[in-house]
């Protein structure tokens, strides 16, 4: 159908209607932004940055640095163990005719809606036992589980659409199970990796609680413990906090620019956060 | 289904046992652990002896009677319902708006996923700022077009410090409600309009006759995750007003961390953490019935 005058009429005034859904919905965005890059704006902030500076990152990145990098260690910590227990299981349950295996994908479904806090309160004195109160191990560990059903269930979606044939090939050219599936079926569901890898990153890099009710002392301290405590602190530096935000979302922005499909796929195949 | 070549059971188990011991270390174990501490005095002094006595029911009548408890389940119930509702009218008005085919739609529907992928406590230290009384932007605003006189104190005031978290998580909320519904949209058949539109349907009449029914199984599932991630937040509340003003923010999750991380008391923030085992797991019912659909298609 060709547009017609009226047809292109309306499809402008829904763009412009679009536009401004986002201008109101991304305010906060824009509002983080706009005081992070107005220094020294300790009370009264323009609507705009007439005079851009950077002192506000320069003091975030001092101050926060360290935490930044913390948060990077652990979400990437958080991806590997992940990805190392849901690629394999999600493999074993992709396949038909096992007994008991639905009962696992159901039981993997059922953790999602463990609270957080009670998680949190029984391993806390565990961690105390085991020495893992304030280590890079446990958090890791801990922030693990915000991804594991997730990655499960999303990989095991996947793997169950893989053409059994071609396992079955090289399983007849010798290869034994573990090679076949690290050669053919990792490969093979390699986006599915990226999306479960990604959505595991971000629920890491975002997490608060465990950061917070894990840690009774500065040696572990990510991004997210160092904003809250730095509102806490600083609260007469909105720059320097806002410049912390804006850093601390940039993981968020880089992957809804580079990782758009992938993010789209994760939500689409029953993301739960 | 497909199948992945037959094997023996015992080797496909073996690359399925690790996740299982792992979640059972770090969702069974706590779930097993904080009903049995619901029931023991656990507090600082067992850090040092390492005992910590059984002491019946004492945890739980200590923590009914508490006034705290009934008003943090209040505002639980009062936060939940009100950011479901939120998030869920506007998403499904957006997913709708953005169904229609214009210029930069899909672009704009990917940016507005920013706040949901934007970490709970950065957003919510955002919004302080913005809902400051004095110096909050908001306030300027409403003063600058002339809606308030004096500075609404968003989160200083009990009486709208609730309201205010419910306003911000509906707006973290909107683009996982957004995204979800707009997926379900998209199944709908596009037949089934041009065929309502001969029969004379008006736009309205073809969203409640054909659009709510169609899309029923997806609004279901939306809104049960929504209520599991509701009923437990706590980066929110804590950044933006710490359960304050004078309590009035407190809910079954802040309780919680307060009672077990603030006060020490394992053994009552436990009983506090089981209530909240006991009322998502009402909803994980629901839920379960809402996917055995998905498990019938195979998926």
């Amino acid at each position: 159908m060709l547009p017609t005058p009226a047809r292109r009429l309306r499809g402008a005034w829904n763009t412009a209607a679009a536009l401004l859904i986002l201008a109101v919905l991304l305010f906060p965005v824009y509002w983080m932004l706009n005081t992070a890059l107005q220094p020294a704006s300790g009370i009264a902030v323009d609507w705009f940055p007439s005079d851009p500076g950077l002192t506000s990152f320069r003091l975030a990145l001092e101050s926060q640095g360290r935490s930044m990098l913390t948060s990077l260690a652990v979400a990437l910590g958080a991806v590997a163990v992940c990805l190392a227990l849901a690629a394999p299981a999600a493999y074993g349950l992709a396949q038909s005719a096992l007994r008991g295996g639905r009962s696992v994908v159901f039981t993997t479904l059922i953790t999602q809606m463990v609270p957080g806090i009670v998680i949190a309160n029984a391993l806390y004195s565990a961690y105390a036992e085991l020495g893992l109160v304030n280590s890079y191990l446990g958090l890791i560990l801990a922030d693990a589980s915000l991804g594991l059903p997730f990655s499960i269930v999303l990989l095991r979606a996947f793997m169950v659409s893989l053409p059994g044939e071609v396992i079955e090939a090289a399983l007849v050219d010798g290869a034994n199970r573990f090679t076949a599936f690290v050669r053919i079926v990792l490969p093979m569901s390699r986006n599915a990796l990226i999306t479960a890898g990604l959505f595991t990153f971000l629920f890491a890099w975002s997490d608060f609680m465990f950061a917070l009710t894990l840690n009774t002392t500065d040696d572990v301290k990510p991004v997210t413990l160092g904003i809250y405590q730095f509102v806490g602190a600083h609260v007469s530096d909105w720059g320097a906090v806002m410049a912390t935000a804006v850093l601390s979302a940039v993981p968020a922005a880089v992957l809804l620019v580079v990782a758009q499909k992938y993010i789209a796929a994760g939500i689409a195949g029953g993301s739960v956060k | 289904m497909t199948t992945l070549t037959r094997r023996p059971a015992l080797l496909r188990w073996l690359f399925i046992a690790p996740a299982l011991i792992y979640m059972a270390a770090f969702f069974g174990y706590p779930l097993v652990r904080n009903l049995l501490m619901s029931f023991q005095h656990y507090t600082p002094t067992t850090y040092f002896t390492g005992e910590a006595p059984f002491n019946g029911l004492d945890n739980w009548r200590a923590v009914l009677a508490d006034p705290l408890f009934t008003d943090a389940l209040w505002h639980t119930a009062l936060f939940t319902a009100g950011s479901l509702l939120g998030q869920f009218t506007i998403g499904l008005a957006l997913a709708v708006f953005f169904s229609r085919r214009f210029r930069l739609a899909g672009l704009v529907r990917a940016v507005l996923l920013l706040p949901w992928l934007v970490p709970m406590v950065v957003s919510a230290v955002v919004w302080r700022r913005i809902l400051d009384q004095e110096h909050g932007v908001l306030n300027t605003f409403l003063q600058a077009v002339g809606l308030t006189d004096g500075g609404v104190p968003w989160l200083s005031s009990p009486s709208v410090a609730l309201l205010s978290a419910v306003l911000v998580n509906i707006w973290i909320g909107i683009p996982f409600n957004m995204v979800i519904l707009y997926g379900g949209l998209q199944e709908i058949p596009r037949e089934l309009y041009e065929a309502a539109a001969l029969d004379g349907a008006r736009p309205w009449r073809a969203f409640r006759s054909l659009t709510l029914p169609m899309l029923r199984p997806v609004i279901t599932v939306v809104l049960v995750l929504g209520f599991m991630s509701t009923v437990k937040i706590l980066d929110l509340i804590l950044a933006l007003t710490a359960g304050g003003p004078a309590d009035a923010t407190q809910t079954l999750g802040t309780v919680t961390y307060q009672l077990s991380f603030l006060r020490l008391d394992f053994g009552q923030g436990a009983v506090v953490g089981t209530v909240l085992i006991l009322v998502s797991a009402v909803f994980a019912v629901l839920y379960l019935r809402a996917n055995r659909a998905d498990f019938g298609k195979g998926k």
